[in-house]
């Protein structure tokens, strides 16, 4: 079996349960015939159709409101923003309905929807399409907020998305799109959502990180392995809600913890983890959780990207700091 | 220098009225107009509408309800377009459209109740596909547009309703679901419910354009005006252009022109922004008034029955009130239950915190 990137897994998904179930719709801003900008959707409407796998005009907000109609009817949307940054003018339908349909109606309709959208920096881009806004949607009650970290987890949580009762944020981290390469079996199994995956078992220090920062912090882990210092890194993988058992778990083993998000930190999933583990497992800690984050700035254009995205030397440099403390 | 140009488009936006202030008769009848019966369930759903937005606005001075938008003066707007609706269709509703949606079985006491700070008011026991009413203005729209996608993909011949304020048309919210109403030939009718106020701003400072409904012509939509306060023009246009959606020939937009009569809401005072001169002119335009004029012109109505009318309508509404009075408060734990479909384990402690009044 051919070895695939997280782009063709994301791919590879979307055709398995176009295939399967009559209700997904796929439809964004140039997914038909262009295949999308990141190929994400190449061959689908081939495949499938122009009723399943549609091109709609330039507008964000009605994306994803035209979703919030669907799903009410029971259709299983999955929409493709092109890019994240572009979510904005769709955070209205988003915020007001798609997440909140369910609690307004006391169950009567509800939203089985995916917004799909490559997240995060690290590819050159344009002004405006580099933003990690993971955080901004965990303030949203009753959405789902993912972000996979490799092909296969990539596939897995897709389909577990498209599956799923509730609306669903799908952050794509582009910068990995094609890094790695895994076999990934398209067997139409989906991956459990609301949980922690433990990539890597260690007793030492926690390393808390999802989506295309995972990459890092595992180039890390081996590093470190190579001191002899084990890492146990948990990649989160649903970042709403929160799987904190898991983390409280592994902290509880190794009193030490560093998070790592390529987001800013004021107000972030990295900040909610350390309040969480400060609140519910203080008393495990060996020493002060440390977060390695991009900064208060606004993303800068890409000659500086690669300063604000955490490198695997600010990462290493947190975790010694991390295990040295007394 | 003279240039040579050709027009390239042309557009028209046709006006429609049967009856005038009068209730007169301004051209041929449909045929409905002239059922009696037909013409007394519109006249008396209007009439309801009317007595239970009072008792409404009564209800919030007396603290039962929280703020409450009253619909006074478009009750023909309303019940005109619920009653020109198929059961099977679906209501996209902006948030004054309670004469259409008692047309359709949204009961008096679900208004109530989510007027009395209650979701489960939008839990409606019949008409289960229509959407709540919309408070983020316009963004109902693409509610529609959505439910009409759904309906187109599956062949069904249904269609949808959307209703939208004057103040919704300004927003990219409409302009979006138009557009792509007309890229995907949805079967949509969009009803835009001009009654001249977005709050204290009145039409003429909401866009320069001389009618609403040519909003449409962008969007290569057909765009039509009607008379908003003549409850038959509304039914029939709006069932026209239900006809015309579900046989695929795609969506339209009426606008209705009518008048709000009271205030934007029980926190408004409307008198701050709305000249008294405005009021009573509009007011001798009154769609109720009108049919009641057509009515007894036609011999269809007498006093007799009108007072049997506000008898029966007057008891059917204190039962409402009362169901509404009667129906336990919900559990401080039920903001959990329908969150997701199963609440996830992050939030199941937060739940038994408010079970047990709060603390962790």
């Amino acid at each position: 079996m051919k070895a695939i990137t997280l782009v063709e897994a994301i791919t590879q998904a979307l055709a398995f349960e176009l295939e399967h179930d009559k209700d997904v719709f796929v439809y964004g801003e140039d997914v038909g015939v262009n295949g999308g900008v990141f190929r994400a959707t190449q061959d689908l409407q081939k495949r499938f159709g122009k009723d399943r796998v549609r091109d709609t005009p330039l507008a964000e907000n009605m994306i994803v409101g035209l979703a919030v109609g669907m799903a009410a009817q029971g259709l299983k949307p999955v929409a493709e923003i092109q890019f994240m940054d572009f979510i904005c003018a769709g955070i209205d339908q988003m915020l007001s309905h798609a997440s909140r349909l369910r609690n307004r109606t006391r169950g009567r309709l509800s939203c089985p929807m995916v917004i799909r959208a490559p997240s995060g920096g690290g590819i050159r881009a344009p002004e405006h399409h580099s933003d990690s806004m993971e955080a901004l949607f965990s303030q949203i009650p009753g959405l789902r907020v993912i972000i996979p970290s490799s092909p296969s987890r990539a596939y897995g949580l897709l389909l577990a998305a498209i599956r799923d009762p509730d609306p669903v944020i799908f952050m794509e981290p582009k910068r990995i799109y094609r890094m790695v390469k895994e076999v990934v079996p398209d067997n139409g199994e989906a991956l459990p959502l609301d949980v922690c995956y433990v990539l890597k078992e260690g007793k030492d220090i926690s390393l808390v990180s999802w989506g295309a920062m995972i990459h890092e912090t595992l180039i890390v882990a081996n590093k470190l392995a190579s001191e002899g210092i084990e890492a146990e890194v948990i990649d989160v993988a649903t970042i709403k809600p929160l799987d904190i058992e898991t983390i409280l778990q592994s902290v509880e083993k190794t009193g030490r913890c560093v998070i790592i998000q390529e987001a800013n930190p004021t107000c972030s999933v990295s900040a909610d983890i350390s309040a969480q583990i400060a609140e519910l497992g203080l008393t495990s800690l060996l020493a002060p959780i440390k977060r390695v984050t991009g900064y208060d700035t606004v993303m800068p254009l890409y000659r500086l990207e690669k300063h604000f995205i955490p490198s695997e030397q600010r990462i290493m440099s947190a975790v010694k700091q991390v295990l040295e403390y007394a | 220098m003279d240039q040579k140009t050709i027009s390239i488009a042309h557009f028209d936006i046709p006006y429609f009225q049967y009856l005038n202030p009068q209730g007169d008769i301004e051209q041929e009848l449909p045929a409905f107009a002239k059922d009696p019966a037909t013409v007394v369930a519109l006249y008396r759903m209007m009439v309801l509408t009317r007595v239970f937005d009072k008792k409404a606005v009564a209800l919030q001075r007396t603290g039962k309800l929280g703020t409450y938008p009253s619909t006074l003066g478009q009750e023909a707007v309303s019940v005109g377009m619920g009653a020109a609706m198929a059961k099977e269709d679906v209501l996209c509703p902006y948030y004054r459209e309670y004469g259409a949606q008692f047309w359709r079985g949204v009961k008096m006491e679900e208004v109530l109740l989510y007027w009395g700070g209650d979701e489960r008011g939008s839990n409606f026991a019949e008409n289960r596909e229509d959407f709540p009413i919309c408070v983020p203005i316009g963004s109902q729209t693409l509610h529609a547009v959505g439910v009409a996608t759904a309906m187109k993909l599956r062949k069904e011949a249904r269609a949808v309703v959307t209703s939208v304020g004057d103040g919704g048309t300004s927003r990219g919210d409409f302009y979006e679901a138009m557009n792509i109403a007309g890229v995907w030939e949805l079967p949509v009718v969009f009803v835009i419910n001009n009654n001249q106020w977005a709050i204290s701003v009145p039409r003429a400072e909401q866009t320069k354009a001389q009618t609403l409904a040519q909003k449409a012509i962008a969007a290569g939509l057909e765009g039509w005006q009607v008379d908003g306060n003549d409850v038959f023009a509304v039914k029939e246009k709006v069932k026209e252009a239900l006809k015309k959606a579900r046989e695929g020939k795609g969506a339209t937009v009426i606008e209705a022109v009518t008048y709000r009569m009271g205030d934007h809401t029980t926190a408004d005072d409307a008198s701050r922004y709305r000249s008294e001169e405005s009021l009573k002119e509009n007011q001798q335009k009154d769609p109720i008034q009108r049919l009641a004029q057509y009515m007894a012109k036609a011999k269809m109505w007498d006093q007799t029955k009108e007072n049997n009318l506000m008898a029966a309508i007057t008891q059917e509404i204190n039962l409402a009130v009362e169901r509404f009075d009667n129906l336990p408060m919900p559990s401080p734990e039920s903001m959990f239950d329908h969150l997701y479909e199963t609440l996830p384990q992050a939030y199941i402690a937060q739940r038994e915190a408010v079970k047990k009044g709060g603390s962790a």
